[in-house]
């Protein structure tokens, strides 16, 4: 099997319609499994009761957040290596799912600070660095939105996805930099995790599910790209016709 | 290439961009006033008590050190761009990178330091003293040349983009947040007795960073602006 074939939209956009179901089926009966799990197996926890559940929703959601700016601008740094137009509008489907993982972090965080720490924001560096994620993905997003030529709009907002790729360590080890109210990270390489392993559980079990989650919502929307960029009939036809317009080219 | 064609280039752009700048002398003189009135508008509307004044200048002036920067970015490629030189820079045999840090260091001279020289100044006027006035100029003297940096990379990318103003602060401020915070973060930590060495030693390394990446990225941004 020639994988490189798959670079090809014509080629990818079957694969694509293929492949959606299965990540779509996984997210839901893992998404089912790992809320059921930190919502009630999870022991409440003797600090801070049963507030701290958010967690299984804001840690796998914050991760997404930075690994999905990764996965983006390494999808740019593809598409600028290689030129490859799937590259760039992998890059540009990534963007607002993102950008939606990254809010739902803040809000979130939000939510479990205000009883927490007794206010819904503080000025803490994971914080902050979350909000500039975000407004980073807001960049990449209006930047390409503002250039109507559609390879240079590609481009530059790749260029801005790479050097912006700076900020996801400063994010990462910011809780090592500055010494705040944040509390300091549950789960590390170095120690290992200082959870009980339900809960560790509940939280994998949840990031994989907002993974598979990614992957379908993602191959979704850059089937959609693929529509608007090649001129292909619109979604109002059946979708069998876009897959002949598609096998016809 | 040799050592000396690559000083002889840099310093070529250097010249040929203050030289232009010395002839349109007001656009240098516009982000000097510029600072100055931003920065003379926080008492007025914070309230003269000098012991606010004292706590939030190093984030005041860094903040408008940020925006000055910010503000002269159009005046970096856009004039180059129109009259079609940009495109013959692309085309020399100096690698465009070069080129670009050229014009970049030009762009701090114009607009970064006197920034730098004015900030003493400015930090008189918000009651700043003795030592954390020196780490005030110092800060900026590291940290305005990694502004002009990073802002270059920005000024490239929307070139000649509709409502390109606004966008290019969206893209380059979020950029500037780890200048801001260790520049502002080296003048309160020195005001508050602990020195600003850690904090100046950041904005070096963000220097260092900057001056070896950025150029690079400005090039690619450029390639992409003009093909």
């Amino acid at each position: 099997m020639i994988w490189s074939k798959y670079s090809a939209p014509q080629a990818f956009y079957p694969l694509a319609g293929r492949l959606i179901p299965w990540f779509a089926a996984v997210a839901i009966i893992l998404m089912v499994v790992g809320l059921y799990m930190g919502f009630f197996v999870a022991p409440t926890d003797f600090q801070q009761g049963e507030s701290y559940r958010i967690i299984f929703v804001h840690v796998p959601a914050a991760w997404m957040s930075m690994f999905l700016y990764v996965v983006m601008a390494i999808w740019a740094g593809v598409g600028m290596g290689l030129n490859a137009r799937l590259s760039f509008m992998m890059a540009q489907a990534i963007a607002p799912t993102g950008a939606m993982f990254t809010f739902l972090a803040l809000l979130t965080g939000a939510m479990w600070g205000k009883p927490t720490w007794g206010a819904w924001w503080v000025w803490d560096a994971r914080l902050t660095s979350e909000l500039i994620l975000l407004f980073q993905y807001a960049g990449v997003m209006l930047l390409r939105t503002s250039i109507d030529d559609l390879r240079r709009a590609d481009r530059s907002s790749a260029v801005f996805a790479l050097v912006g790729v700076v900020n996801v360590p400063i994010i990462y080890y910011s809780v090592q930099w500055w010494n705040t109210l944040h509390q300091g990270a549950s789960v590390s390489m170095a120690t290992g995790s200082k959870m009980a392993a339900t809960m560790l559980m509940a939280m994998l079990i949840m990031t994989i599910a907002f993974w598979m989650y990614s992957i379908a919502v993602i191959l979704a929307r850059v089937r959609c790209v693929m529509v608007e960029r090649e001129s292909l009939p619109t979604w109002d036809d059946k979708p069998a016709v876009i897959h002949e317009a598609v096998e016809a080219r | 290439m040799s050592h000396s064609s690559m000083w002889d280039s840099i310093s070529g752009i250097i010249q040929r961009d203050l030289l232009l700048a010395m002839r349109r002398w007001s656009d240098a003189a516009m982000s000097v006033f510029f600072l100055v009135i931003v920065v003379s508008l926080f008492p007025l509307g914070v309230g003269p008590e000098p012991a606010v004044l004292r706590t939030i200048a190093p984030g005041v002036l860094w903040v408008a050190a940020l925006l000055t920067c910010l503000l002269s970015l159009s005046r970096v490629f856009t004039p180059d761009y129109l009259d079609g030189v940009l495109e013959q820079m692309v085309l020399v045999p100096q690698p465009l990178s070069l080129l670009v840090l050229g014009k970049v260091l030009a762009h701090w001279v114009i607009s970064g330091l006197p920034v730098v020289l004015l900030s003493p100044l400015l930090g008189l006027q918000f009651g700043l003293d003795g030592e954390a006035l020196g780490v005030l100029v110092l800060s900026l003297l590291l940290g305005t040349p990694t502004l002009s940096m990073i802002g270059a990379i920005g000024a490239a990318l929307v070139l000649g983009v509709r409502g390109s103003g606004l966008l290019v602060a969206l893209l380059v401020l979020p950029l500037y947040v780890p200048v801001l915070i260790f520049g502002a973060g080296a003048v309160t930590s020195s005001m508050a007795g602990i020195g600003g060495e850690a904090n100046l030693s950041l904005l070096g390394a963000c220097l260092v960073l900057s001056l070896f990446l950025a150029p690079w990225a400005t090039a690619a941004a450029l390639r992409v602006a003009l093909e």
